[in-house]
């Protein structure tokens, strides 16, 4: 992490003073206890203590505070619901933690623009929540919807399961105030779309917190498909899975979600949750489609047909909600499920052309060999997203270094494919390190020149996405140990 | 590099020819490294579809992309084709047409309005511009469909971003921001598009009704529906004539909405939409495919303006905003047409002026919007603001383009005066 600037330490009781001057002071949390709850996110291996933790209320006072932070050169990490998996919002100790915890109110239903205004600690989920009795929903949906804020999912630019058909978080936000570190408050985008000038709505949407803090979201919202049905196929191969994948999307169909299971994981999930999964298959398949019944019917009837063309060994088509449902239970269930296995487990996030999957995954085991470790793996089909979980124990301090070294090896695996490091987790501090690996210098320096022109001072998040060492470190992922989460009853990925 | 590739760059390069015809990326980078050094502005063009959009401005030199051109790679299954910047774009659709894909993004082809006659343009100015088709509600625009690029800044560097996967989220996402720079942060060398599949089966239900205000409550019932349309216009009556399919019925102004899909289900949905907008026998008529195909190009290529010497201004509100928009624009004695469901504002003026202008742009923002100057008279172009911004918007475009192009050799002036 940035050096420590010792002076800002011993300066900790004036700027205490001061920002109580900004904000009231009982939003200013200073002591020990209070503050720890905030020492971490869910990248759970890191903690720091903040120098001091505010909660502003207004986008008057954030700007004050970062006004404030700018000009006495005091390093600040903003932090939504703290659910992200890479480190995004882990606290300096030299810094100020902005929680936007009290930004929790959703602002405008405007049904007429097909939008929702809100403040951003609203969680992702909560939006739905407020519209769906009018028939419309907010289409991406990371597992953790829950509990993630939706400023969270602009910062990392957050997907879920249906962004093949439906995008991710930059494809359905319309506009967003952001706070930048100088103090400015500035709206990028607004109701009406793609605003004129350079489109820093883009910019600042996966930014990771870098960029400038977000204090208000205009998102659109979709009307809810009418009917939704999943079909769940076994293959007796992973290369019949991953062909099957390619000739649906060649058929043209846009599967609404789209996930394939390793039999490791099958097995382990389908132990866990009874899902009645086809345990003795390579692959297992759940494809959705969404819309009218027609639409959704005529899609299925494709889909079985390219399965059995692709010696499928098992084909089942839910037949009602309750059924489409308990056909994902078991795949969402598959962190606990690999908790039973293994004192601990890593979850890896690359992304890969949907072609490379059994190419990838011959890998892994050959990885996995290699280094002794079991794996299981999941993968959004649909948008290429690739779950490795690799299972170790922490206790053994050879084995988080070696499951550390697997998991860059994947990584790395998975940008000499085509693909990329991470497809929805962020970089954060988890792959910091690895970014030379997307990346050369050039790149790299690029969009560090675009940090240095909106904070010249590097004050806002330093330390995240962009490597300091120059070395592909091998540090922890999304480690959990003895099925502890920091957010346990969260569904993941 | 192949060995064409390698051929090409060892050709000689004339430093001092005024116009710049680079067939590799190498000879892209060595003529930008040598307009750094000497501080020359060029100006950046592929085959100048669109060239007349924008602000006026001096430069000594022309980098033309249009010979930097050729698809590189088009990987159906993986849904994306990689493309150089001088494609023209007929020659993508031309290739995603022999997979039953396409941009759905809908490229406008402004061949139109400037010349009376196609001229689609290349990839790099279509990505460069940012400006979408009918589809733009459902799909989103360029910036959503462009996966990854390699360019080259104004240092001469070759950088790049994203990739050829839709799930990316390694560092920050310059794909969205060089989308709609007009050229004036990087030179875009080599584009990975995301493609996806043309529909089996597309309808339009055309309604009878010369009601802007009917029109607009219309649109917003069908876009809120789950019949899920991916197209939603108005044209008044005026432009009536443009317009003669056999399946219409009707004469007049009309209200059109697009349902694509899978063929039953567009029968499903067109019937149940009539039944939503409580539709009577004699108010509407169905266009079947092919026409619905012809009528869409029409209304995305701004065919209605096909030749026109007036003035086009392009104005986006938010749709609850539309009615009230157009009541104060009736002033100025303008042509229009709706679309993306009502909240996108063709508007052709015949007669204009700075002072006009600034009304209207008042007018738009007023009601949180903004309105972009597409074609106007020569000798106001050089007065009148294209693109509009506020002064905190306008310092940060400033940072960011020197971030890119600290000599301001790429395009400067074309956006805004002084960046």
């Amino acid at each position: 992490m940035p050096k420590v600037d010792s002076s800002i330490l011993s300066k900790k009781d004036k700027i205490l003073l001061d920002i109580e001057k900004i904000i009231d002071p009982k939003n200013v949390l200073s002591h020990t206890d209070e503050i720890r709850p905030y020492e971490t996110d869910a990248l759970a291996a890191y903690k720091q203590a903040p120098l001091l933790v505010v909660l502003p209320e207004t986008v008057k006072e954030v700007s004050e505070i970062l006004k404030y932070c700018n000009e006495n050169k005091i390093k600040v990490v903003p932090r939504g619901a703290g659910t992200g998996l890479s480190g995004g919002s882990l606290p300096l100790e030299d810094c100020i933690l902005l929680a936007m915890g009290k930004f929790n109110k959703i602002l405008e239903l405007d049904y007429e623009n097909r939008c929702v205004v809100t403040q951003p600690c609203v969680t992702n989920l909560a939006i739905t929540q407020a519209v769906q009795d009018k028939g419309f929903y907010y289409a991406p949906d990371p597992s953790s919807q829950i509990a993630c804020s939706i400023g969270g999912n602009v910062a990392e630019n957050s997907g879920g399961v249906h962004s093949l058909k439906y995008g991710a978080t930059t494809n359905n936000l319309l506009g967003i105030e952001v706070v930048l570190m100088d103090g400015t408050i500035t709206r990028f985008g607004g109701k009406a779309m793609d605003a004129e000038g350079y489109d820093f709505l883009g910019l600042m949407t996966g930014s990771e917190g870098l960029l400038g803090v977000i204090t208000e979201v205009t998102v659109k919202i979709l009307r809810t498909p009418e009917v939704v049905k999943a079909a769940l196929i076994g293959f007796p191969t992973i290369e019949d899975a991953g062909n099957c994948v390619a000739e649906i999307i060649a058929q043209g169909c846009i599967p609404a979600g789209m996930e394939i299971m390793d039999k490791a994981l099958t097995k382990a999930t389908n132990d866990y949750s009874k899902a009645g999964y086809p345990t003795d298959a390579e692959g297992m398949m759940i494809v959705e489609f969404d819309g009218t019944e027609h639409e959704v019917d005529a899609y299925i009837e494709k889909v079985k047909n390219i399965a059995e063309k692709n010696n499928s060994s098992s084909l089942k088509i839910s037949k009602s909600n309750d059924e489409r449902l308990k056909f994902w239970a078991g795949r969402k269930a598959a962190f606990p499920a690999c908790g039973v296995l293994a004192p601990d487990y890593m979850c890896m996030d690359g992304s890969i052309p949907r072609g490379k999957l059994a190419e990838v995954l011959n890998e892994i085991t050959r990885l996995s060999k290699k280094y002794n470790l079991p794996v299981a793996n999941a993968f959004h089909a649909g948008d290429g997203n690739l779950h490795p979980l690799i299972m170790f124990d922490a206790n053994d301090p050879e084995e988080l270094k070696k499951c550390e070294e697997f998991g860059a090896d994947i990584l790395k695996y998975c940008v000499k494919v085509g693909g990329a490091l991470t497809g929805e987790h962020g970089v954060g501090i988890e792959k910091r390190e690895l970014m030379c690996e997307a990346f050369n210098d050039k790149d790299i320096q690029q969009q560090l020149t675009i940090k240095v022109a909106l904070d010249p001072n590097s004050l806002l998040n330093p330390g995240k996405v962009y490597p300091i060492l120059r070395k592909c470190a091998e540090e922890g992922r999304v480690h959990v140990h003895g099925g502890k989460t920091k957010f346990p009853d969260i569904p993941r990925f | 590099m192949s060995m064409e590739e390698k051929q090409n760059s060892q050709t000689f390069l004339d430093f001092n020819q005024s116009n710049f015809n680079p067939s590799t990326r190498e000879e892209i980078v060595e003529i930008i490294k040598d307009c750094y050094r000497k501080n020359i502005p060029l100006e950046i063009n592929g085959t100048k579809s669109k060239n007349k959009i924008g602000r006026n401005f001096q430069s000594e030199k022309t980098l033309s992309l249009s010979k930097y051109s050729g698809i590189i790679e088009y990987k159906p299954e993986e849904l994306y084709i990689k493309v150089r910047a001088g494609t023209p774009i007929k020659d993508i659709v031309a290739e995603l047409d022999k997979n039953n894909q396409q941009l759905a993004f809908e490229p406008i082809d402004f061949g139109f309005l400037f010349k009376g006659s196609s001229n689609a343009g290349t990839i790099g100015g279509v990505v460069s511009s940012n400006f979408a088709g009918p589809r733009r509600f459902k799909v989103g625009s360029a910036r959503d469909h462009l996966l990854g690029f390699q360019g080259v800044n104004g240092k001469g560097e070759i950088i790049k971003s994203g990739g050829t996967v839709v799930k990316n989220v390694t560092g920050y996402d310059l794909c969205k921001l060089l989308s709609g720079s007009f050229g004036t942060l990087t030179v875009l060398t080599d584009l990975s598009v995301k493609v996806l599949p043309k529909p089996d089966s597309s309808k339009t239900l055309i309604i009878n009704n010369p009601h802007l205000k009917k029109a607009i409550e219309y649109l917003g019932i069908a876009l809120s529906s789950s019949t899920d349309p991916s197209g939603g216009v108005f044209y008044p009556e005026k432009f009536d004539n443009n317009f003669t399919f056999n399946d219409l019925t009707h004469k007049g102004a009309l209200t059109a909405i697009r349902i694509e899909g899978p063929s039953n289900s567009v029968d499903e949905r067109i019937k149940r939409l009539i039944k939503e907008l409580s539709l009577l026998e004699n108010e509407f008529s169905i266009l079947e495919s092919v026409q619905t195909n012809i009528f869409w190009n029409k209304t995305k290529n701004l065919e209605v303006f096909s030749n026109s010497k007036s003035n086009l201004l392009r104005i986006v509100v938010p749709v609850s905003e539309t009615l009230n928009v157009i009541q104060k624009l009736k002033t100025f004695d303008a042509n229009y047409f709706l679309d993306w469901g009502g909240s996108l504002i063709w508007l052709e003026l015949e007669k204009i002026n700075l002072k006009t202008l600034r009304e209207i742009k008042e007018i738009t923002q007023e009601h949180s919007g903004y309105c972009t100057i597409i074609k106007v008279e020569e000798d106001l172009k050089a007065s009148a603001d294209i693109f509009t911004i506020d002064p905190i918007k306008y310092k940060i475009s400033e940072k960011i383009k020197k971030s890119f192009d600290p000599k301001r050799i790429f395009n400067p002036g074309k956006m805004y005066s002084g960046i």
